[in-house]
């Protein structure tokens, strides 16, 4: 295996894998919050799917000769970074439907285009990792759908979560094609199969007619069916909250980074013991 | 309806769901990964097993109160739950002990309760004692790493117990809900309970170099709703939305 490959590939999978990590904390905040129980049960299993795909990503980077360790520390850190758009907050129980809905949505069109990727065991946990995916979309679209049926209030909450995580969903395809260097080299080595602006676009042209069976209005007012492509024209990002998020600026950069480096500090002493007794497991039975 | 029978599946259906809204406060927070996995699978658990348990106790009562009904709209006297479960989670030990001793209360009591002669909750109690079985296991591997680990994970698993084990008398109780439960064949008898559950805890907590705090005086109330200073706060919380937004489908 080439070196620059695998570099790539590890610091591709291994992003990927803090994403799902950090991806735990927005809605975590909401499941001591869930306004019934099969919704806080639904939640609930859903941030425990993405603990899940943390591990399975992580175990598929250490296959290419990265350790966990390594890999924790990059992120603890600062240097590696993760998706953008966990460092926004969740402000209502409707951002929870709205990241299922957009946030796993996008994700599912990012990740079906990977379940192709070069590296065997990289496609193989994105196959596993997309079922689960396109469960947690529908629960994000279900509570959508409840709210926007449901009491004026509610329908308000609805518009204002699609608001608020319209552009950054759109972010998380990552910039233009003609100004991503990683996306050109990844294209050639076949670990990116489709182009950022491809995805996108299939992402908008998938979301639109979503939100208008939910009769909610998507903020961009350059939106618009073109015929003659056959797909959605949509406004341009604002690129520089882009970079701006990117660089670890974002609304809530700070205490993402923070609850998980104080998850890790806490937890020290708790993988200490649980190394000790290992050892002392080993002398006795050795003894 | 049988008023008895209503205060008894509310009981536990409370323990249920207060020790698994506790438990979900972990989630994303563990100390690696694997353990974010594990203790939002117990939570998980208690939290169906609190809605199965939660929606019959409505049935009982049958005045149309269904499992949302009475976590959402309850205020904090009318919560029957056992104190131990609201504490705040705080550290991975205190977590870790009081997960153990609840599984092992609910591993016996769920056990029996598959012979209760109300088919209902032996229904529900078939499902509920493999699941706890499962999180005894988990738990008990804890306690022998935490108690057997370092000099700081015996420190602190130990007063994690000392602090916790004045609240496992309540689990023990009786008083004329439990006692017409027993007499009818629906629940079983306490004394029997405790000494099975202790048969279950203390060699456990032995190997782990825990030692159980002798000479201390039980904490109890909450099976007649009084609770805890913390308890307000945890309803607070769970309760934010269907008390803001009275009367709407989430
Ligand atoms: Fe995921
Ligand atoms: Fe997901």
């Amino acid at each position: 295996m080439p070196d620059d490959y695998r570099r790539t590939l590890i610091r591709q999978i291994s992003q990927h894998a803090h994403s799902e990590v950090v991806g735990q904390l927005p809605e975590g905040n909401w499941i001591t919050r869930a306004p019934t129980l099969r919704r806080k049960a639904i939640l609930l299993a859903k941030v425990q799917d993405e603990a899940g795909h943390g591990l399975y990503l992580y175990s598929a980077a250490e296959t290419l000769g990265a350790s966990r360790e390594e890999m924790l520390d990059q992120l603890l850190s600062g240097k590696a970074k993760y998706a953008s758009i966990f460092n926004y907050a969740t402000l209502s129980w409707a951002d929870v439907g709205a990241i299922g809905w957009l946030v796993d949505g996008a994700a599912i069109v990012n990740q079906i285009s990977l379940c192709r990727t070069s590296y065997g065991p990289y496609a193989r946990a994105m196959v596993r990792i997309c079922k689960e995916e396109s469960f947690h979309q529908r629960q994000g679209y279900e509570i959508m759908m409840t709210l926007a049926r449901g009491s004026k209030e509610q329908r308000a909450m609805a518009q204002d979560a699609l608001n608020r995580w319209w552009w950054p969903t759109l972010m998380m395809f990552g910039p233009h094609d003609a100004e991503s260097y990683h996306s050109q080299q990844s294209m050639h080595w076949k670990i990116k199969r489709q182009s950022n602006d491809e995805l996108r676009q299939k992402f908008v042209n998938q979301t639109v007619p979503q939100a208008d069976f939910l009769g909610l209005a998507i903020p961009d007012p350059e939106l618009e069916w073109n015929e003659e492509r056959g797909h959605y024209h949509f406004g341009e990002i604002d690129w520089e909250e882009f970079s701006r998020v990117i660089a670890g600026k974002g609304p809530m950069s700070r205490d993402r980074l923070e609850a998980r480096r104080r998850a890790h500090e806490e937890g020290g002493w708790v993988r200490e013991a649980a190394l000790a007794y290992a050892e002392k497991q080993g002398t006795r039975a050795a003894a | 309806m049988s008023a008895a029978l209503f205060e008894y599946t509310l009981r536990l259906g409370d323990d249920a769901l207060i020790d698994g809204q506790r438990l979900s406060e972990w989630c994303g927070h563990g100390p690696f990964l694997e353990e974010d996995v594990g203790v939002a699978n117990t939570a998980l658990d208690l939290i169906g097993r609190a809605r199965l348990l939660l929606a019959y106790a409505g049935t009982v009562e049958g005045k149309g109160r269904g499992e949302d009904d009475l976590a959402y709209t309850r205020d904090e006297r009318e919560w029957r739950n056992v104190l131990i479960t609201e504490l705040p989670r705080g550290d991975f030990a205190f977590t870790t002990v009081r997960q153990f001793l609840l599984d092992a209360f609910n591993r016996q009591l769920y056990e029996r309760l598959c012979l209760s002669l109300d088919a209902t909750l032996a229904g529900i109690a078939g499902r509920a004692v493999k699941e706890s079985e499962y999180h005894l296991r988990h738990t008990g591997e804890w306690v022998l790493r935490l108690g057997d680990g370092t000099r700081e994970s015996n420190r602190r698993a130990q007063r994690a117990l000392d602090d916790l084990w004045p609240y496992t008398a309540e689990l023990f109780e009786s008083d004329p809900v439990q006692e017409q439960m027993e007499a009818q064949g629906i629940a079983p008898a306490t004394a029997s309970l405790r000494a099975a559950w202790l048969h279950t805890v203390e060699p456990p907590l032995r190997s782990a170099q825990l030692m159980i705090p002798g000479n201390t005086w039980p904490q109890t109330g909450g099976r007649q709703g009084m609770h805890s200073e913390h308890m307000g706060f945890l309803l607070a919380e769970m309760q934010f939305v269907q008390r803001a937004y009275p009367g709407q489908a989430w």
